[in-house]
């Protein structure tokens, strides 16, 4: 088995008393595309951080291709690729130098530099857009000069910070397209995301993460299989009657979860389980079925929903 | 042994040599500096030049035909002379001061620029000598302009004032590397209101139109103290020809300002954004 690229052993990071981090173990392999999934403020950016080598642990060990961050920050900085959650792109430049400059701050030779933009335009679809301001960019196009500029320095792990927060649905797709096309070619992936549908299409193996501790381990399908049912039952009967219809549906399909607006029911078959709850009389105001997803794992490992 | 059990073993403890401070590549800090003037402010930058020229048209030359001459050391010089080499010194600073405070706050504080830079490669002290290097060549250009106009107006009474350039230089190179410092502590525009309220007095009463003389003892002392007298006093001497040891001391003072903006930048830069 090749040698693992990241190698986290009870890591820990307390900002005074508290505990961002509070003991992650994990390992990522060379070319895998792995994922921290939790909702905001449960460590994931200060994990990115500890892992980009610009943040120091508290406590517990860190390998990042081999290197330890406290002494080979500069050394391991040079071989990743950093997408922030916050764009930071500097406005005080244009497109394309924006990928010049930054190539310039891993001392990388000016002709590199400038053949290694142009392909990374066009990678990034904004081979026409070289001379532009950066505030005239829209934001799916500054995510992507961001990745671009990420990328300049011909990186072996890339890590990205929630890397579609924000953007909508069009730009979203575009953003994956191009992120999938970077695990084809081999490149280590690591990403935040409180989105379970980027993790699922994403991620080869995630870490589910809360309170800077992690809940379970797994690739998407395998958490699924664990953690939840086949199918999920979405039942609505209006707010003030969840609770009261709720009490009548315990022992419904193989465990219920009551939210403010709707009770979840997980079952390996959501139809038949709508049929028995209308024979019983009870008729919900809306259904649905749909298959379980991470939010599910997560909302069963933690008892809260992603995103609050 | 493995490299990855060798990493693993040595547990955080925040200890770290000058190896992940400086990287050696202030130059590209330094590139991104001059792209970023030349397609923004340069106008902005130019206007610096002019101030200085103003002041010495009207208080040198207007006001100075009212005064006549000043003594300096014991010899008495014209007034325009007089005041020519400190508005020198203090082109330096402003110029100086400028690039290290109200752009290095704004880098810090909105653009993120620096977040981005040390993500790289590039170590804190790189940052602060690139942006410090940047704020002296444009005090080296307000200089160089005022120099100029000097000559022409045959202010330079001596050919020590060649060696004006780089007392300014050695100046703006103070004056930046504090003024880095500071601002890296500052969160708040009010907080950066503080230093322009210290600017102006310094600029106003470092025997910059009158000498030192003037004051009682003890205000003396405390305009002595002060960088910016140091800083008139090396050039006024140097463009006057009144030469001695004493240059030496104003010398010195600068050479430990910028020794401790350093310090106090680095360490600032890397608990700021390599925490």
């Amino acid at each position: 088995m090749p040698q693992p690229v990241i190698v986290a052993r009870d890591l820990v990071k307390k900002y005074g008393e508290f505990a961002a981090v509070d003991g992650l173990s994990f390992e990522v392999a060379p070319g895998e595309s792995f994922g921290l999934l939790g909702p905001n403020g449960a460590g994931k950016s200060t994990t990115m951080r500890m892992i980009g080598a610009v943040s120091t642990r508290t406590a517990g060990g860190l390998s990042i291709l081999g290197l330890d961050p406290d002494r080979h920050g500069p050394d391991i900085r040079s071989q990743l690729g950093v997408v922030p959650q916050a764009d930071n792109l500097d406005t005080e430049l244009r497109v394309r130098e924006n990928l010049l400059v930054y190539g310039r701050y891993f001392g990388l030779p000016r002709r590199v530099v400038a053949e290694r933009a142009d392909e990374l335009l066009e990678f990034a679809q904004l081979s026409d857009r070289g001379q532009a301001k950066v505030d005239a960019l829209s934001g799916g196009m500054k995510r992507r000069l961001t990745i671009a500029r990420g990328l300049i320095n011909d990186p072996r792990i890339i890590l990205l910070d929630e890397p579609t927060t924000g953007l909508d649905p069009q730009a979203r797709h575009i953003l994956w397209d191009r992120l999938f096309r970077l695990k084809e070619q081999g490149k280590t992936l690591v990403l935040t995301t409180h989105y379970m549908d980027e993790a699922e299409q994403l991620c080869d193996r995630l870490v589910v993460v809360d309170h800077g501790r992690i809940m379970a381990e797994g690739s998407p399908a395998q958490l699924i299989r664990e953690y939840s049912s086949r199918e999920v039952l979405e039942l609505r009967f209006g707010s003030d009657r969840n609770e009261e219809v709720a009490r009548a549906l315990e022992g419904s399909g193989d465990r219920i979860e009551v939210l403010p607006d709707r009770i979840l029911v997980y079952t390996a078959d959501g139809e038949a389980e709508l049929e028995r709850i209308s024979a019983a009389g009870l008729h919900p105001i809306t259904s649905l079925v749909r298959r379980s997803s991470l939010e599910d794992v997560f909302l069963r490992l933690t008892g809260r929903s992603l995103i609050e | 042994m493995t490299l990855v059990d060798h990493a693993l073993e040595h547990r955080g403890t925040g200890r770290r040599g000058v190896g992940a401070l400086y990287a050696g590549n202030s130059r590209a800090v330094m590139y991104r500096g001059w792209r970023a003037t030349r397609s923004t402010n340069w106008l902005v930058m130019l206007s610096g030049l002019f101030e200085p020229i103003f002041y010495l048209l009207s208080l040198g030359i207007g006001l100075g035909a009212l005064v006549g001459t000043v003594a300096v050391d014991g010899r008495e010089v014209p007034y325009a002379a007089f005041i020519a080499p400190a508005l020198l010194a203090v082109a330096a600073m402003n110029g100086a001061i400028y690039d290290s405070t109200w752009n290095v706050f704004f880098k810090i504080r909105f653009a993120k620029l620096y977040e981005g830079m040390l993500a790289t490669s590039l170590g804190p002290l790189d940052v602060a000598l690139g942006e410090i290097a940047l704020a002296l060549l444009r005090g080296a250009l307000y200089a160089g302009g005022f120099m100029l106009v000097m000559q022409v107006l045959g202010l330079n009474l001596s050919w020590w004032a060649v060696l004006a350039i780089p007392a300014v230089l050695l100046i703006a190179f103070g004056f930046a590397s504090i003024g880095m410092a500071i601002t890296s502590y500052l969160t708040t525009f009010q907080q950066m209101d503080w230093i322009n309220f210290v600017m102006l007095p310094m600029f106003l009463f470092s025997a910059t139109f009158y000498p030192l003389t003037v004051y009682p003892e003890p205000v003396q002392w405390l305009i002595q103290a002060l960088p910016l007298w140091h800083g008139v006093e090396l050039v006024r001497g140097l463009t006057t020809g009144v030469v001695g040891p004493e240059l030496l001391v104003h010398v010195a003072y600068y050479a430990a300002m910028i020794a401790v903006g350093l310090v106090f930048t680095t360490k600032r830069l890397r608990a700021l954004f390599l925490d």
